[in-house]
C-alpha cells in the first residue's frame, strides 16, 4: 500500500499541502492548523526525498497526470536541474513553518491562524508545482495561485500596519500584469507549434531553427512576464513594499523561496526551451538582462544602505541578490549557470536567516523594527543576535559562510568569461553591503545602551539556529550545494553545445 | 489591408489589451484599476479563443456528418484563466474593500496624502 503512495510522490508532494489547506482554513483552534501543517510538511519532507533517491537511479522522473501521455496530458519533471531545488524547498518550508507558529500568534489575530496556514500551505503546494512542472500553461496556473495566496498572506499584515494592504493591492496589479503577459507568450508559442509539454516544445521549435517573428515575440512576452514575478531590477517595484508590510513568517517564506522558484523557471526556460535561437539569446542575456543585472546589483545595495526600516532593508538587498543571480544566468555558460544555481541555494537561506531574525524582533519590540529601535539587541537577545550576524556576514561574503562559496563561483565564472570589469563591480557591491550591514551591527552592539540579557524563546530561535549552522556547515562543506548546482548546470547546457 | 482583414482579430485584441493597460497606469481610482486590469485580461482571452477558430469548422462534437472542427484545447486553458481572472478580480475587490474601511478613500492620490501625514 505505502508502495502505491511512492508511485504517485511527484504529484503529492503538491496536492498534498493543497488538499490540507482546504481542510485547515475553517479550523477556529488555534494549534491545530500549525500541528497538521507540521505533518503535512514532514510527508512532504520524506516524499521528497523520496523523489531524490529515485531521480538519483533514473535520472528522470516524468510523471503523467491520468496517464495521458505527454504532450497531450499535463506532466511533471524530476530531473538533475530541480531535484536539488526541490530538497532546498522542502526542507526550508518544514523549518520556516515550525518558527511560524509563534510569529503568526503574535502577529495576526487568533481567529485568522486557520486561515493563514490554509493560505500558507497553498502557498506551499503552488511554489513546488513551479519546480515539478513540465507543461508551459500549467505553470501560469501554479504562479497564479501562488500569487494569489502571496498576496492574501501580505493582506493579513494589515492588522499591524494599514500599508499591508496597499502593498498587497499593487503586487496584485503588477503579478497579474506579469502573469497575463505571460499567457500572450504561450498563446503566442502555441499558435506556432501546437503544443504546450515543454519537451515537446523543444522538438517542434527546431522545425522554426531560423527563428520567426511571432516566436521571438511570443518569448519576449513570456520571460518579461517571468521577470515581473521574479522581481528582476527594474520590474521589482511590488517587491520592497510587499516584503516589508506582510507578516514576519510571511516575509520569511517569501524572499527565501517565491522569487528563486521563478528565477529557476527563467533559467530552465531560457536555456532549456529557447536554446536553438542563440542569436536571441545573445541579444536578450548580453544587452538586456547583463546591463540590469549590474544596475540592479547597485540600485539595490544603494537603495539599502538608505533605508532605516530593517524589513525594508532586507527587501531592496534582496533585489541586488537576484540581480547577482541573473548576471551568473546571463554569462550563458556551464560556470554561469552552476554560479546563479548557487547563489539560489545560497541566497534562500541566507535571507531566510535574516528575515527570521528581524521577525522575532519585531514581535519582541512590538513595532516595525528600524534602526534605532535595536540599540543594544545584542546584550539584550544575544541568542537571536549572534545568528542574524552571521547571517549578515553570510550576506556580505565573508569566508567560512556559504556567502562566500556564492561569490567565490560568481568571480570564478566572470572571470572563466574574462569580464574583468563585471568583477570589480561585483567586488564594489559586496564592500557597499558591508555599510547597510554595519549600520545594524552598530546600533546593536556598539550604541551607548547596554541592556540586561533577557529570556528568548527556544521555539523561535532553534529554527532561526538551523539555519545558521546551515549557512557555516555549507561555508565550510559545500560540496552537496555545489554537487547540485553543477548537475543543474550540466543538465541545462546539454541544449547549448547541441 | 489585406493582412489587416485576414488578422483582425489580432488587432482586436491588441486595441483591447492596450485599452485595458492604459486604463490601468492612468486611473487613479483603485475600482477603476481592477476594471482595467479585467478587460486587460479579457483581451488575452479573446486572443486565445480566436486561435482556436478553424474555417468552416464546427463544435468539436463527435458526429458523423461533420468532419472540420474547431481546437477544443485553447478553449479549455481559457476556462482556466477565466476562473484564475476572476479570483485576481475578488480578491482585489476585497482589498479595495479593505483599503476603504483603513482610509476612507480608494483614490490613489489622497491615500498617498494621508499617508504622508502619518508619516511627518
Amino acid at each position: 500500500m505505502f508502495d502505491l503512495f511512492l508511485d504517485d510522490a511527484p504529484a503529492l508532494v503538491v496536492v498534498l499541502p493543497l488538499i490540507a489547506s482546504a481542510i485547515i482554513a475553517f479550523m477556529p483552534s488555534k494549534i491545530w492548523p500549525w500541528i497538521i501543517s507540521m505533518i503535512v510538511l514532514v510527508f512532504h519532507l520524506a516524499l521528497s526525498l523520496h523523489l531524490i533517491e529515485e531521480v538519483s537511479i533514473s535520472k528522470i522522473i516524468i510523471y503523467e497526470f491520468g496517464n495521458w501521455e505527454p504532450p497531450w496530458g499535463i506532466s511533471f519533471k524530476i530531473d538533475g536541474v530541480n531535484s536539488g531545488l526541490q530538497i532546498l524547498f522542502s526542507s526550508f518550508v518544514l523549518i520556516s513553518t515550525f518558527y511560524s507558529r509563534k510569529i503568526f500568534l503574535n502577529e495576526i489575530e487568533a481567529e485568522d491562524t486557520g486561515k493563514a496556514y490554509s493560505l500558507w500551505l497553498l502557498a506551499i503546494g503552488s511554489l513546488n508545482g513551479i519546480i515539478l512542472t513540465n507543461d508551459i500553461f500549467n505553470l501560469f496556473v501554479f504562479l497564479e495561485i501562488s500569487a494569489l495566496a502571496s498576496i492574501s498572506l501580505i493582506s493579513l499584515g494589515a492588522g499591524l500596519n494599514r500599508k499591508a494592504l496597499l502593498a498587497a493591492f499593487n503586487y496584485l496589479i503588477i503579478g497579474a500584469i506579469g502573469a497575463t503577459f505571460y499567457v500572450i507568450g504561450v498563446g503566442f508559442a502555441y499558435a506556432m507549434t501546437g503544443t504546450l509539454n515543454m519537451n515537446d516544445l523543444i522538438i517542434q521549435l527546431s522545425q522554426y531553427s531560423e527563428g520567426q517573428l511571432a516566436i521571438f515575440a511570443g518569448m519576449s512576452f513570456m520571460l518579461i512576464g517571468l521577470m515581473v514575478k521574479a522581481a528582476i531590477f527594474p520590474l521589482h517595484i511590488w517587491l520592497p513594499a510587499a516584503y516589508s508590510y506582510a507578516p514576519s513568517a510571511v516575509s520569511t517564506l517569501l524572499a527565501a523561496l517565491a522569487t528563486k522558484t521563478i528565477l529557476y523557471f527563467f533559467a530552465r526556460l531560457l536555456f532549456e526551451v529557447f536554446t536553438i535561437y542563440e542569436n536571441y539569446l545573445i541579444i536578450f542575456l548580453d544587452f538586456i538582462l547583463f546591463p540590469l543585472s549590474v544596475i540592479a546589483i547597485f540600485i539595490g545595495t544603494l537603495i539599502a544602505i538608505y533605508q532605516d526600516d530593517i524589513k525594508k532593508l532586507l527587501a531592496f538587498s534582496s533585489i541586488a541578490q537576484i540581480g547577482y543571480i541573473t548576471l551568473a544566468f546571463s554569462l550563458r555558460d556551464h560556470s554561469g549557470i552552476t554560479s546563479g544555481f548557487v547563489h539560489i541555494f545560497n541566497h534562500a537561506l541566507i535571507k531566510g536567516g535574516l528575515f527570521m531574525s528581524v521577525g522575532y524582533f519585531a514581535i519582541l519590540y512590538k513595532d516595525r523594527v528600524t534602526l534605532s529601535s535595536i540599540k543594544g539587541f545584542g546584550y539584550k537577545y544575544p541568542i537571536t543576535s549572534f545568528a542574524l550576524l552571521i547571517c549578515g556576514l553570510s550576506l556580505i561574503g565573508l569566508p567560512l559562510t556559504n556567502g562566500f562559496i556564492s561569490k567565490l563561483y560568481l568571480f570564478q565564472a566572470l572571470y572563466i568569461n574574462q569580464m574583468y570589469i563585471p568583477i570589480a563591480l561585483v567586488a564594489v557591491s559586496s564592500a557597499l553591503a558591508v555599510v547597510y550591514f554595519w549600520k545594524i551591527v552598530e546600533q546593536m552592539w556598539f550604541s551607548d545602551i547596554k541592556p540586561k540579557p533577557e529570556k528568548e524563546d527556544p521555539s523561535i530561535y532553534f529554527p532561526i539556529w538551523i539555519i545558521t549552522i546551515s549557512i557555516i556547515l555549507f561555508g565550510m562543506y559545500s560540496s552537496p550545494i555545489i554537487e547540485f548546482s553543477t548537475l543543474s548546470a550540466d543538465y541545462l547546457t546539454q541544449g547549448l553545445q547541441k | 489591408m489585406n493582412n489587416f482583414i485576414y488578422f483582425w482579430n489580432h488587432f482586436a485584441f491588441i486595441l483591447l489589451m492596450m485599452g485595458g493597460l492604459f486604463i490601468i497606469i492612468t486611473s487613479q481610482n483603485y475600482l477603476k484599476k481592477i476594471v482595467g486590469l479585467a478587460i486587460f485580461q479579457t483581451a488575452v482571452f479573446v486572443f486565445f479563443v480566436s486561435l482556436a477558430k478553424v474555417l468552416d469548422g464546427t463544435a468539436p462534437i463527435l458526429t458523423k456528418s461533420l468532419s472540420v472542427y474547431s481546437n477544443p484545447l485553447p478553449h479549455v486553458l481559457i476556462l482556466t484563466a477565466i476562473v484564475v481572472g476572476v479570483a485576481t478580480s475578488a480578491l482585489g475587490l476585497a482589498l479595495v474593500l479593505q483599503i476603504y474601511k483603513n482610509y476612507g478613500t480608494i483614490e490613489e492620490k489622497e491615500i498617498e496624502n494621508l499617508e504622508l501625514k502619518s508619516d511627518k
